[in-house]
């Protein structure tokens, strides 16, 4: 059985990724199981999905604890422990970066001698999930090698049925980019066998003490812990004010915020708090004076980045 | 018929589809809420004939339901954990009403701490409601029980509503292929709803829900639904008989997975009985003779068909996913009541508690389950239940516990 999990940001398209994997082998004759895994539903927070495929019915279920491969469609979650990219990789296994480093500095960086692959992202990317999850889902099926081109079409096909025809070309392309790149490594990725029930490591299940209340009861013990916790990690797209723009009309970005980040400064002003926008645009769609645009966060960080620089 | 790949949720909606559902009381709660909003789209787009209301709670949505069945339309509604506590009051009193409906169920724990992961807490929660209930294993189940849970509904000599239960995520969010009934097949298997003589219309009204006092009235209208409940048990069997005919797929009230040569059988509800399922098959390989058997339909207990799956048995692990405070795991309660008594009983009936708020049960820990079973059977010692909780995950739950503590410098134990 093919064990392939796949790693993103709620938004950059890992669900529809593991979907379009999934139709491309069961158009291709497998037995087909694909799932999501969330927690938060929203934008930005790290998620996976995964698919199994295999020649006989699947009857395993939930995480996949030994993947044969991994593909991370955004790299900044490799140092994410609560990610669990790495989870579970073994000596046959293939990790599948979409970045711009090179898999030398990733293998010397996660210490590994196991097979680590790269994919370029595809230009303007973080403006449009869907062909990264295209890139990411046609990748993987080259490398399984048991998935023909038609087939990742026709699973595209299925999967964005209910989008505009330009939508389906640019994913069929983005798709057949990732196919193309991955030639070289065709057929890289292996079925692997289950557990044997002879010679298994036998869980080390414990009996759990009885704690006091003061331990067991599901609290935190401190106030606001909710402002330390910085969502704005999440985001993938920025909004950004043009003061110059902006009518000071004092509430109706803020209003509309469902995060309730974006403030007031002395001079009426609005100020959003980075640290927790998740970047979900409400306040670009509402804003009456068109005043805040949005830019993707990678172009926000290198903005960053020289705005430190100049001030240094 | 068409093999497709469908989510567990998909699924649910296809069966209410398939049904022809006329009425669609809703309310969102996640993991549920995929199915209504694939009903919604076809409803929209003019795909299903179907008139769908979204009240203001699951209370409501329930009343509805119950309200809208005893006018005679077919009824579908869906809800999951939180909102099926919400609701349940008007559980105990639709069901008293004796109108058939069906109503979806995607289990998920409850709280406190609140989770979105699965357990069967919810869903047992409603166990004594006079709601029979369907569980589910895989997509394909989801879709079939539902068309099998509507015929058992509305057979005049049932007339009670049930539920059809699958797990989140491990079943709603999880695609599988599955093989849509025709609708002609459909059409055949379930004609359209037949309410009787008593059905209420506008011109014929009927009082609802009457009040009673002095006991011997209520004790009747209650034990009557058991009754009708313990007669589901025989109408089931024939529509198990009926639909396997017609599809090739047989759903009898237990599934019994290798488990005739069995010495050590698993027992345990819902989707990770596919896991158990693997784990036998890898248990076989290896030598050791372990079987599953999983009840697919929960109320009405099928007492004679455990007594009958499990006599003569060496040994019995019964897996629950579920946990009665105070008590320990439900189902085990019930094998064990089943079991008392009859010739043949098996010696050992251990408890094992695992799968709580979505947490995994590895194949490891089914291939522990059974050695250990087998062990206590030798011995003739039965163990005492056992939660299936690693010293890892106590570890790490130490650390979440220390973080927790970590600003009014309180001190957490080591593992």
């Amino acid at each position: 059985m093919y064990r392939i999990r796949f790693h993103g940001r709620g938004g950059q398209g890992m669900k529809t990724a593991s979907r379009i994997l999934g139709s491309a082998f069961f158009l291709s004759g497998f037995e087909v199981q694909d799932a999501p895994r969330y927690g938060a539903e929203r934008r930005g927070a790290p998620i996976f999905a995964f698919v199994r495929a295999g020649r006989a019915a699947i009857l395993e279920r939930g995480n996949i604890d030994r993947p044969d491969l991994v593909v991370v469609a955004d790299d900044t979650l490799v140092a994410i422990p609560g990610a669990g990219v790495l989870a579970g990789l073994h000596a046959d296994s293939v990790l599948l970066l979409v970045t711009t480093v090179p898999a030398d500095d990733w293998q010397q960086r996660l210490n590994t001698t196991g097979t680590v692959l790269t994919l370029p992202p595809p230009g303007g990317s973080e403006r449009d999930p869907a062909l990264l999850s295209a890139l990411c889902a046609g990748a993987a099926a080259r490398l399984t090698g048991a998935i023909e081109r038609e087939a990742l079409i026709r699973a595209v096909d299925e999967e964005l049925a209910l989008y505009p025809a330009d939508t389906i070309a640019a994913n069929r392309a983005g798709a057949l980019a990732g196919f193309d790149a991955l030639a070289v490594a065709a057929g890289r990725v292996g079925e692997s066998g289950a557990v044997a029930a002879d010679g298994y490591d036998a869980p080390d299940w414990i009996d759990l003490p009885a704690d006091g209340v003061g331990l067991a009861a599901p609290t935190i013990h401190a106030g606001a812990t909710s402002v330390e916790v910085r969502t704005g990690l999440w985001r993938t797209m920025r909004p950004v004010i043009d003061l110059e723009k902006c009518h000071r009309c004092t509430w109706v970005c803020g209003t509309f915020c469902p995060d309730g980040v974006i403030g007031v400064d002395a001079e009426r002003y609005p100020v959003i708090d980075y640290d927790h926008c998740k970047g979900c645009m409400i306040c670009l769609a509402q804003c009456p004076t068109h005043a805040i645009a949005a830019i993707t966060e990678r172009q926000g960080r290198e903005a960053d980045i020289a705005a430190e620089g100049e001030q240094a | 018929m068409t093999r497709t790949l469908l989510t567990g949720n998909g699924a649910a909606a296809w069966g209410a589809r398939l049904a022809r559902a006329d009425y669609l009381p809703a309310f969102p709660i996640t993991p549920q809420t995929e199915i209504i909003e694939t009903l919604a789209r076809w409803i929209d787009m003019g795909e299903m004939d179907c008139r769908m209301a979204t009240l203001e709670s699951e209370h409501s949505m329930i009343t509805a339901a119950g309200a809208a069945a005893a006018t005679g339309v077919r009824v579908f509604t869906a809800t999951s954990s939180q909102g099926l506590l919400y609701g349940m009051e008007m559980l105990y009193t639709v069901a008293g009403w004796r109108v058939p409906l069906v109503m979806i169920n995607v289990s998920r724990g409850l709280a406190a701490p609140i989770t979105l992961e699965t357990d069967h807490n919810d869903i047992l929660a409603a166990r004594d409601s006079g709601f029979l209930q369907l569980h589910c294993a895989t997509c394909q189940e989801v879709v079939d029980a539902v068309l099998l849970a509507y015929r058992l509904a509305e057979d005049p000599a049932v007339r009670l509503p049930v539920i059809v239960n699958l797990d989140g995520f491990h079943l709603s969010f999880t695609r599988e292929p599955v093989e849509l009934p025709d609708g002609d097949l459909a059409d055949r298997f379930l004609p359209t709803f037949d309410p009787g003589p008593g059905e209420i219309r506008a011109g014929k009204p009927t009082s609802q829900a009457v009040a009673v006092l002095g006991g011997g009235p209520y004790s009747y209208f209650r034990y009557e639904c058991h009754l009708a409940a313990l007669a589901a048990l025989e109408v089931h069997r024939r529509n198990v008989d009926e639909y396997a005919g017609l599809t090739g797929r047989r759903y009898d009230a237990l599934e019994c997975y290798r488990a005739d040569d069995a010495e050590v059988v698993f027992v345990m509800l819902g989707s990770f009985a596919t896991k158990a399922k693997a784990a036998v098959d890898q248990l076989r390989q290896a030598g050791r003779p372990v079987g599953l058997v999983r009840p697919r339909l929960l109320r009405p207990f099928p007492e004679a068909d455990l007594r009958r799956a499990l006599a003569g048995k060496v040994a019995v692990a019964v897996i629950d996913q579920n946990l009665s405070i105070g008590k320990g795991g439900v189902l085990h309660g019930e094998i064990s009541g089943a079991l008392h008594g009859v010739s043949g009983a098996p010696p050992v009936i251990a408890s094992f508690i695992g799968g709580l708020g979505g947490r995994d049960i590895t194949a490891e820990e089914f291939f522990e389950i059974a050695g250990q079973t087998a062990r206590a059977a030798e011995s003739g010692q039965v163990p005492p239940p056992r939660l299936l909780y690693t010293l890892h995950e106590l570890a790490e739950m130490r650390k979440l516990q220390a973080i927790a503590h970590v600003e009014r410098q309180e001190e957490v134990p080591g593992p």
